[in-house]
């Protein structure tokens, strides 16, 4: 009970706040009442009108489709090979300059290639948020692989684990804590990503939905609510892979080490 | 100085009078730091006998726990061979597990999944019947689906003596393993560790700083010094099991490698 009370209290700050904050947006357009830009009432309407067509889900689900096979792609091509370049400092050397130039260059300015080999459609979305989360999760793993306590590699190697088995039986348990931590962050670049892309690339999901409000009439109140759409579907996204993390960290212990 | 090694090299014959199980000749070890040779060990002749239990002494710094590392394959010498049963050590061997302090328990697995990590040759029965029987050994019935942050430091020393002992090596090699427990749970685990070579009869390397830990357990001391690490002497212990620690000859043995370390037994 004394619980709950804490945590419905820890509610009441923020809560308050974007109350205020809403009345301060409500304020700045009644004050100014010839902008296009749709006050807090006006944005809630817009999400309305999405809701009965059934069009809020459809562009819903068509993003997290995108995000979820782009991100996926990413985790089973960066993962392995993290860890077998963590593993062999020498392939790193080799591979670092190349990833370091990669690095800089935004997945935004893959579209055209994206466009010229994948069309217009899914596969080019989805091409552009595996490009977006591979580097840098890749690194992540390469990282947590060298962070890696020496004394559980010895260990393995003592037990007489060949590379490979090493890698599946110790390294890739140990990088874990480390690892949930980039998927996190991967996929919050894998949902600024997919926005952009469906901007471009696509003609469906939540980043078209805000571009076609735009065009088709300057429906304003329709492309805030898409924004506020977005926000509210990363973040749960985010609290998805958080809660994952917390109950890895509780069940071994390792939040004071990850 | 060198008399007295010349004088324990003549001394370094087991005391347990059996097979000779691992013998080093000649090793020295040089680590190169910043452009610079820095000698760690020197010299380092020794053999110890199948089944014998012989403690490593020194300061920090000797080069102990390099020595130790060397014989299980770990490190290579820079000069000299260890051999195992005659075989030159090429690398790390399950036939020889090495002791961490208790930070070489995997954070992810349960205690059973430690002490079981290297059986996975094993069909499942003999996997779960082997885990159980040295769950037992090392008193941690009741926690076998616990994780090591649920365990006290003691018992997490336990895991790793077991996950070695389950794949039933030859010789284990112990790198101070309870330098960081208390000292309460420190002497208990001396005494579970003496119950189990007593029933395991495995050939045990020890590093530790500690005389009377030394002195307690093992059947030879071979004190090192430090700069680079030597044998500087190799002291048997002729007390029998269990020894009784107040005991004139304990106290002369203990009292004789403290002044061969240098130091008065008075502060």
């Amino acid at each position: 009970m004394g619980k709950n009370a804490l945590k419905s209290h820890s509610w009441l700050k923020p809560g308050l706040f974007i109350l205020v904050l809403l009345g301060a947006w409500q304020l700045a357009i009644t004050l100014h009442p010839r902008q296009l830009m749709p006050g807090p009432w006006k944005t809630a309407q817009g999400i309305a009108d999405l809701v009965p067509h059934g069009l809020i889900v459809k562009d819903v689900v068509a993003s997290v489709f995108r995000v979820t096979w782009g991100f996926l792609l990413a985790v089973f091509v960066a993962v392995p090979l993290g860890l077998v370049v963590g593993w062999y400092r020498r392939a790193e050397m080799a591979l670092n300059p190349v990833l370091q130039i990669l690095r800089p260059i935004s997945p935004l300015a893959w579209i055209p290639i994206a466009i010229l080999w994948f069309g217009v459609g899914d596969l080019a979305a989805v091409f552009l948020i595996f490009v977006g989360c591979f580097l840098p999760l890749l690194l992540a793993v390469i990282s947590a692989v060298q962070g890696v306590p020496a004394v559980y590699i010895d260990a393995g190697r003592n037990f007489g684990l060949s590379p490979l088995v090493l890698m599946r039986r110790i390294l890739l348990p140990a990088i874990v804590p480390r690892l949930m931590t980039g998927l996190r962050i991967t996929l919050g670049i894998a949902w600024l990503v997919v926005v952009a892309a469906e901007m471009i690339a696509v003609n469906s999901g939540l980043g078209f939905l805000i571009v076609d409000a735009r065009n088709a009439g300057n429906r304003y109140d329709l492309v805030v609510a898409g924004m506020v759409i977005i926000g509210v579907v990363g973040l749960l996204l985010d609290n998805g892979v958080r809660s994952l993390e917390r109950a890895n960290a509780l069940r071994w212990g390792f939040e004071e080490k990850g | 100085m060198s008399a007295t090694e010349k004088a324990a090299s003549t001394t370094e014959a087991p005391a347990s009078g059996g097979r000779v199980k691992l013998r080093t000749t000649n090793v020295g070890m040089i680590f190169q730091r910043d452009g610079k040779s820095l000698p760690v060990l020197e010299n380092i002749d020794l053999e110890v006998g199948d089944g014998e239990f012989v403690c490593l002494l020194g300061p920090s710094g000797c080069g102990k726990s390099t020595l130790l590392s060397a014989m299980a394959g770990f490190l290579t010498p820079t000069s000299g061979k260890i051999r195992i049963d005659d075989e030159i050590v090429r690398g790390p061997d399950p036939r020889r597990i090495f002791v961490f302090q208790e930070r070489g328990v995997f954070p992810w697995l349960t205690v059973e999944g430690n002490i079981g990590f290297g059986l996975s040759n094993l069909s499942r029965g003999e996997r779960v019947q082997r885990v159980n029987h040295y769950i037992k050994m090392v008193g941690l019935e009741g926690f076998e689906r616990s994780y090591p942050h649920e365990l006290s430091g003691g018992m997490k020393q336990r895991v790793e003596v077991a996950r070695a002992l389950a794949v039933n090596p030859d010789v284990m090699f112990l790198d101070e393993p309870f330098g960081a427990l208390d000292s309460i749970t420190r002497l208990i685990m001396r005494g579970e560790l003496l119950r189990i070579w007593h029933t395991e009869r495995k050939t045990i390397l020890f590093v530790t700083h500690d005389i009377d830990e030394a002195v307690q357990l093992s059947d030879r001391v071979v004190v090192m010094s430090a700069r680079p690490g030597r044998i500087q002497q190799i002291v048997p212990i002729d007390i029998p099991h269990p020894r009784d620690i107040s005991s004139p000859r304990y106290l002369e043995l203990r009292d004789g490698i403290l002044g061969q370390i240098g130091l008065a037994h008075r502060l």
